[in-house]
């Protein structure tokens, strides 16, 4: 962020134009070169996020998955923000009254 | 840095968006080689949309193109048109576009070849897109100028030429930004050198700045590099002449042509603070 960004931000305004376009044609080009469908990624994203729910509860909302670039080359950068971990799934039988992970939703929909 | 050999040098000029100077770049590059002492070639490879020769004033001149040295009906030096100013530039022309429905990529190859023969550096002038003609064009090089502008869909177009130069193995390929506006890039109201050059990863091998005389110059047909012209323009396409020759040449800093508080304000704004 530059110092004019800054301003921009504390002053309610736009960010400069050249700010804009670099994210945009940063989002773009991590998508053109990894030449991966919106449908597929989607796909992808849905099923890391049902792979990692079972392990830790996270929370689905602020779950970002997506594709950055640097230097030609792109990665696959997830930001799965952890409310809690999950007891697992044998520990699941005890007692545990401090424990409300079992009711939360996500959790039963990884189960059923 | 471009590393000079002894041998000839093919060096493809492309953009992958139309309009952002590819012609031109050919037209004021070629020019400016020759005037340092350099055999040099312009091939037009855009068939479909020709027009190196207008730029270059040779349009009148043009008696056989790159389709008959192929078909055989004329010897390449009886194609190859002579700039009267710079004798050490030579022109062949794009043929007819009808010679896209049968060109194949090792067509370029066999011109390109035979002008490496006589000529110390053949630059090839790349049709706009990523299509047949591009491929035909890139097939020939061996080395690659890329020329983009500070906008999004220029450097967008850019990137996926250079992903496709990549899976050739050309090299080294060398980037030229063009039409950068000095005040605009101040205001971040353009995407500023580095960006350009960190999202496609290339080294800079010119600067040229947005200048009104490179539409004179080609209205007269005569390139800025030909009359000895001091615009800035003129001055970065000889610069960028030299660093192709292999001379370290340093490159403007668009944010030092600026002078005065304002511009001062705007270099302080431009601070990246984290």
């Amino acid at each position: 962020m530059t110092l004019r960004d800054f301003i921009n931000k504390l002053l309610g305004r736009q960010p400069a134009s050249a700010t804009t376009a670099k994210q945009r044609l940063q989002l773009v080009l991590a998508h053109d070169r990894s030449d991966l469908n919106p449908e597929l990624l989607e796909q992808m994203r849905r099923e890391i996020l049902e792979v990692v729910s079972r392990y830790v509860e996270i929370d689905i909302e602020e779950g970002d998955v997506s594709l950055e670039t640097e230097d030609r080359v792109t990665a696959l950068v997830a930001n799965l923000p952890i409310r809690r971990t999950k007891p697992l799934p044998q520990q699941e039988s005890k007692p545990d009254g401090d424990v409300p992970g079992e009711a939360d939703p996500v959790w039963t929909a990884s189960q059923a | 840095m471009p590393v000079t050999t002894s041998g000839s040098r093919s060096i493809l000029i492309c953009s992958g968006k139309g309009g952002v100077g590819k012609t031109t770049l050919t037209a004021n590059l070629g020019i400016a080689l020759a005037r340092q002492g350099m055999r040099t070639a312009v091939l037009d490879a855009d068939f479909g949309l020709r027009n190196l020769d207008l730029l270059l004033g040779l349009e009148n001149r043009i008696v056989y193109t790159a389709q008959e040295v192929l078909s055989g009906n004329c010897r390449l030096d009886q194609a190859l048109v002579k700039h009267k100013l710079e004798p050490n530039l030579a022109l062949l022309p794009a043929g007819n576009p009808r010679m896209l429905e049968w060109l194949k990529p090792e067509d370029m190859q066999t011109i390109v070849g035979m002008l490496r023969e006589s000529f110390d550096i053949v630059l090839i002038d790349c049709p706009a897109g990523i299509e047949d003609g591009f491929k035909n064009a890139a097939g020939a090089a061996e080395e690659a100028i890329v020329i983009t502008t500070p906008e999004v869909s220029a450097v967008r177009d850019a990137d996926r030429v250079i992903g496709l130069l990549n899976t050739r193995g050309i090299k080294p390929i060398q980037l030229v930004l063009n039409r950068v506006r000095p005040k605009m890039m101040a205001n971040q109201e353009m995407l500023a050198v580095d960006d350009v050059t960190d999202i496609l990863a290339l080294p800079l091998l010119g600067l040229v700045l947005e200048d009104e005389q490179v539409i004179v110059s080609t209205n007269r047909g005569e390139p800025l590099t030909l009359n000895g012209s001091g615009s800035p323009a003129a001055q970065a396409y000889n610069n960028i002449a030299r660093r192709v020759c292999g001379e370290d040449v340093p490159l403007i800093d668009p944010a030092k042509v600026r002078r005065g508080l304002r511009a001062k304000l705007g270099r302080l704004m431009q601070t990246k603070i984290f």
